[in-house]
């Protein structure tokens, strides 16, 4: 059409809205309220273009889609860009929160607004591209470049101690990334192309493998966050300004999935194979560690993202137990959590913007002067907890019964999660939103306002609606995962038939 | 028929939550009362129909709800004898107990609330009814656990409220996790999860071994075994009971609903349910039978001397699940479905009338405040009996003259001991529920007489009703001016009880007709010669469980047993409450122990605030501040991290307002080292 496919376009439109906002000059409120509509528009026109992509994806087939290739920086490289069924529903989920993030900022940044919204629009055209990418280089660059704008949100819009958060988050994932790197080195050469479509059909022989999948492991443990590498999220987020930490959790944790379910599995079958109780048992650490920890916090978004973590073990057990409804579940998981997470950190937000706190103790009896966002909040506890009619319930039954099949410790012990998630969760909407009104701070806080409730709404009606029909979701991705897991039981099968052969 | 059955209450819900305070407090409550009036009447049609006439049991498909791999799940309303039986009893009483909310909440300002989480409930729970496979049963079980929690903590402002809605919660949690377990091992064994398809497997899996949890299990008993832990915390049974009196902070039609006819008969419908399953699984039919013997008696004896008129009737309600679980341990699974439905219509009333106590005592609760009241509040009087008399199962044996618990329980102890023959673990059983009749009748009435005889003492109730004893704001009073009742009075000094308004009272009418003839009217069908044409195969049982038989041919002494115990109960109580005051006291102070053994509920609370709340707060910090903090961060990035920051610091010192631009300059550098590593430098 342009000359560059929809995928490009889509990737790199943010990047148009950005360029606009660093045109404007001065610091007027009208030059602010102008970048604030062109950056919510732009995200919207995203969107709304990811429907077209998501209109013209066929869900029934399993190969990569609405591909892009051209060459990039002489012959070394390759601009290569397409959707499968794995990385089309991050795609939307992703083009869905942003406008989400934008809105919640709308009047809580105080200062630098225009670079706030920038920051935003690259980390959109980042978060993108590493969903799209199909070749190796060009997936570790959005990557690794969405740490800088979020870096850079943390630690210019953050709380007290932002400097800390935002060091040992790019510390921490910096770390993994290295290595990373390196093993990508060594895949292109080893193989000569770093195209991921080739790279998927080639088989690495499995000593090389296992070196692989740690260097890789390193990079997506650190993303996801799995224990033990998990100690810089809750310092992120703490810190995070609420639209930061609505990004962090719905989308940039969800690469470090991503990343598993696009390379370690079916790139390094046999080291996955090797690596997977090692998975389970430290993702089994995750959800009964953090649940606990989560039951002892005294402030409100780090007991949220203690949460966030415990939900994140539900994946990786999912992804590892290499059957139909762990693999599916996780996917949807991932998704779902978006959806609730992001939901749950603008529930923070709300009162944050008001009290300016985010002490569970500063709280409590809200419900009494704000009865919408006791509802919101509760859908979203609920939706957290896994409660069987919204979304968070689908991913945790479906990875728990694929667990069970793959191993069934490991299903008892991650099933336990869900009493001790009840408790931190309900415990908190207990010292936040129960209660009688004492504190005198509280006595004149109000409710949801009009742009907190078109907020809220949309997220509401989809973590309600995937509940109950959560059909989409697992459609979009039920054919690459059959072709992940058929490529998996040939590759046992043949391991089988050379072990009978040896005999 | 079926779906309006269902989705009438969702309907009701939605329209007083979404739009109550915008229609009114008023126009709320006739909107999902006359919405469950019409479920109900549905309900009796569908009843006469499948059950009792000659429909055929359906099971039409909603939806999809997910399907992944084999697994698929379908949201479908199931409809054969025992849901109809079930439907009935939920919206029966939940008809008629959004009926007599508008009398006992009448001064509450959250009516639209209240009204629209009853509906919520009701939804939740007839979709656990209708479900037609173990993921929608699941839906339900955790919806009604939702509404439960809601209803429990109605009164957000109490603390006590909130806790026990909490615990109510987590502790059904406990249960859910062993049921969630059950499932997946329901799905590894026959590879679906709806009804149909399960039973149709289970016979050619009966006997086999399953690897899991590191040993060889006979695969139906631990699949039976994992979901029966999810039965135990809904019918709070032994070990899981301790959220049940605790959830009495719940207004008391609530309680009557949720907490005593309904929701905590989920567990026994659900092992009436899986009854093609658990029939291949006698070892865990012998545990349900222990469990459901040790409630029994373990329950009563703690209603033996509690003091809230509402715990002690909670105890009970804990105790009679017992029953139900021993019928369906020893097979009897339609005796245990038959005690449900009586139990439902007295245990009930039973509440509803404690209710009315409540209401004339201006939300005094305990007994020891109460005294005389037959005369002032007559009609309650009653009723109250009337549920007592059923609860306490009085009957002539040998006769078909009875309340309606003389058919069901006296049928369950004498299946018990039928059962005894083959399986000791029943003898168990008979001893247990026949104490327990006895200890049943000695609280009833102790209930009885120290409420409605013996020395007035409402007086002494006032003093405490106006220290805040009373959870009701009364905002909204001057809003409510068109009702002459005798609220207005509140705040005068002047508090006579007083008999409640009609609209409470005609729900207790309709109860008490139930109370009094659900056993004789309903008996031969549920569990004698109409047996076969009346469950038309909806409960399952083996070809070698002949229970229905063998209890009609025990020795006449056991189908007296029970009618002796219940006499000697009431004797007991009638000499300790009546004619000898004061006895209660000196026996408390002969065994000191023992009495507070009891009253402390056996130290349940303590022991799980022990072993597991405390350790559980206690890990949590110790991971938190040693694990994340000092082992985590202090052997991981702080050690490096600390140089690193301190660094940092410097530099951002430096850089103060160009951080942004040094961003980018770390973009393109990036990119261009990685470009030279691969483009250039490995060439």
């Amino acid at each position: 059409m342009f000359g560059f496919g929809i995928l490009t376009g889509l990737t790199f439109l943010p990047l148009v809205g950005a360029a606009f906002i660093l045109t404007l000059k001065g610091e007027s409120e009208a030059t602010l309220r102008n970048a604030k509509w062109a950056a919510l528009l732009t995200t919207i026109v995203v969107f709304l273009l990811s429907l077209v992509v998501w209109g013209r994806f066929d869900t029934a087939s399993a190969a990569f889609q609405l591909v892009e290739e051209r060459a990039w920086f002489g012959a070394g490289l390759t601009y290569k860009m397409g959707v499968d069924g794995f990385s089309i529903p991050f795609v939307l989920l992703t083009t869905f929160l942003t406008p989400f993030a934008i809105l919640a900022s709308w009047e809580s940044v105080k200062f630098r607004l225009k670079e706030y919204l920038v920051a935003f629009l690259v980390l959109e055209t980042l978060m993108i591209g590493v969903f799209c990418a199909l070749d190796l280089v060009l997936f570790y660059l959005f990557f690794e470049g969405g740490l800088i704008p979020m870096f850079l949100i943390i630690g210019i819009w953050g709380g007290k101690r932002r400097v800390y958060a935002s060091f040992k988050f790019f510390l921490y994932t910096l770390a993994g990334s290295l290595l990373m790197l390196i093993a990508i080195l060594a895949i292109y050469g080893k193989t000569g192309t770093t195209d991921i479509a080739i790279l998927l059909e080639t088989k690495f022989p499995p000593s090389m493998q296992i070196w692989l999948w740690l260097a890789f492991f390193a990079s997506f443990a650190v993303k996801m966050p799995m224990w033990p590498v998990h100690t810089w999220l809750p310092d992120a987020h703490v810190e995070a300004p609420t639209a930061g930490s609505v990004i962090l959790a719905a989308i940039l944790l969800k690469m470090g999935g991503y990343g598993f379910i696009r390379f370690s599995l079916p790139m390094f079958p046999d080291a996955s194979a090797y690596f997977a109780p090692l998975v389970y048992a430290l993702s089994v650490i995750a959800v009964i560690y953090t649940s606990l920890v989560a039951l002892v916090q005294e402030d409100i978004k780090k007991l949220i993202a203690y949460s966030s973590i415990a939900h994140m073990g539900f994946v990786t057990m999912g992804l590892f137990t290499l059957t139909t409804q762990g693999v599916q579940g996780a996917m949807f998981l991932m998704i779902s959590h978006g959806f609730v997470s992001g939901a749950l950190f603008l529930c923070v937000g709300v009162i944050y913007d008001r009290m300016h706190t985010r002490e569970i103790a500063a709280y409590g009896g809200l419900v009494n002067r704000m009865p919408l966002y006791a509802v919101t909040f509760m859908i979203f506890t609920m939706a957290n907890v896994g409660l069987p009619g919204t979304s968070g319930f689908v991913g945790e039954f479906l990875t728990l019964a694929g667990a069970f099949v793959a191993n069934s410790w490991v299903a008892l012990f991650a099933t336990s999660g869900v009493v001790l998630s009840a408790a931190y969760a309900l415990y908190l909407y207990r010292r936040v939103v129960f209660g009688a009104l004492e504190k005198p701070s509280l006595q004149t806080i109000s409710d949801l306002s009009a742009r907190e409730l078109v907020l809220f709404v949309p997220l509401i009606a989809l973590t309600l609606y995937y509940g109950v029909r959560p059909g989409p979701i697992l459609e979009a991705s039920a054919a690459s995962v059959a072709n992940l897991l058929q490529s998996h039981t040939a590759l046992a099968n043949a391991a089988h038939v050379v072990a009978q052969a040896a005999q | 028929m079926i779906q309006a059955i269902v989705f009438l209450p969702l309907i009701g819900f939605l329209i007083a939550g979404l739009f109550g305070r915008r229609i009114g407090a008023r126009a709320s409550e006739l909107v999902t009362t006359t919405l469950l009036f019409i479920a109900a009447g549905f309900s009796w049609i569908v009843f006469f129909d499948v059950a009792l006439g000659h429909g055929h049991a359906s099971a039409p498909v909603l939806a999809n709800w997910f399907t992944s791999g084999k697994l698929s799940v379908d949201w479908a309303l199931r409809v054969d004898s025992l849901t109809a039986v079930m439907l009935v009893v939920v919206n029966t009483v939940s008809a008629l107990v959004h009926f007599y909310s508008i009398g006992y909440m009448h001064e509450d300002p959250s009516r639209p609330r209240f009204f629209a989480y009853l509906s919520l409930f009701t939804f939740a729970m007839l979709s656990l009814v209708t479900a037609d496979n173990l993921v929608q049963m699941f839906f339900g079980w955790e919806g009604v656990g939702l509404a439960s929690y809601l209803l429990i903590g109605f009164w957000y402002q109490k603390p006590s409220a909130n806790a026990a809605a909490i615990k109510a919660f987590v502790v059904n949690r406990v249960g859910d996790f062993g049921f969630a377990l059950g499932i997946f091992l329901v799905f590894q064994l026959t590879q679906s999860l709806s009804f149909e398809q399960v039973f149709a497997a289970v016979p050619g899996i009966a006997g086999h071994k399953i690897h899991v949890f590191g040993a060889d299990f006979d695969a139906l008993t631990l699949a039976t075994f994992l979901l029966f832990i999810g039965a135990m915390g809904k019918s709070a049974q032994f070990l899981l009971h301790t959220w049940l009196p605790d959830a009495m902070e719940g207004p008391t039609p609530v309680s009557a609903l949720i907490h005593a006819a309904t929701m905590v008969t989920a567990g026994v419908f659900m092992v009436a349910r899986l009854s093609p399953i658990f029939e291949y699984a006698p070892d865990t039919l012998a545990f349900v039978t222990l469990i459901g013997a040790i409630t029994a008696f373990f329950a009563a004896t703690i209603g033996l001397v509690q003091n809230d008129i509402k715990r002690v009737i909670a105890y009970s309600t804990c105790s009679q699940l017992g029953y139900m679980f021993v019928a369906e341990g020893v097979g009897a699974y339609s005796l245990g479905v038959f005690h449900l439905f009586t139990h439902a219509f007295f245990k009930a009333l039973l509440f509803l009338g404690a209710g009315s106590v409540i209401h004339a005592m201006h939300h005094e609760q305990d007994m020891r405040n109460m005294g005389g009241l037959w005369n002032k509040i007559p009609f309650t009087f009653a009723m109250m009996t009337i549920g007592t008399l059923a609860l306490t199962g009085v009957g002539i044996p040998g006769t078909e003259l009875g309340f309606a618990g003389f058919f069901s329980k006296d049928a369950i102890i004498e299946a018990a001991f039928a059962a005894g023959e083959h399986r000791s673990v029943a003898y168990l059983a008979f001893i247990s529920t026949v104490v327990a009749a006895g200890l049943t009748s000695f609280y009833s009435w102790r209930l009885v007489f120290m409420t409605f005889f013996g020395k007035a003492k409402e007086s002494h109730a006032d003093a405490r009703a106006a220290h805040g004893h009373d959870d009701h704001t009364h905002a909204d009073a001057h809003a409510h001016g068109h009702d002459d009742h005798a609220h207005d009075d509140h705040g005068h000094g002047h508090h006579a009880p007083h008999e409640s308004p009609i609209v409470m009272l005609i729900p207790l009418a309709v109860l008490a007709v139930g109370a009094v003839a659900a056993g004789a009217v309903f008996m031969g069908d549920f569990a004698g010669h109409g047996y076969d044409e009346f469950w038309k195969g909806a409960l399952y049982t083996g070809h070698d469980n002949h229970i229905l038989h063998a209890m009609h041919e025990i020795p006449h002494w056991v189908s007296y047993a029970a009618t002796v115990m219940m006499i000697l109960g009431f004797l007991g109580a009638f000499f300790v409450y009546q004619l000898a005051p004061g006895t209660a006291q000196k026996i408390a102070h002969a065994f000191p122990r023992l009495y507070r053994f009891l009253l402390n509920k056996w130290y349940f609370d303590e022991l799980y605030d022990a072993i597991f709340v405390r350790p559980a707060f206690a890990l949590g910090r110790l991971l938190w501040k040693g694990g994340d903090g000092r082992i985590i961060d202090g052997l991981g990035p702080d050690g490096i991290a600390a140089r690193v920051v301190d660094g940092a610091r410097l530099a951002v010192k430096l850089q103060t307002g160009y951080v942004y631009h040094y961003a980018f300059a770390m973009l393109i550098g990036v990119a261009a080292v990685v470009t030279w590593f691969v483009a250039g430098g490995l060439r």
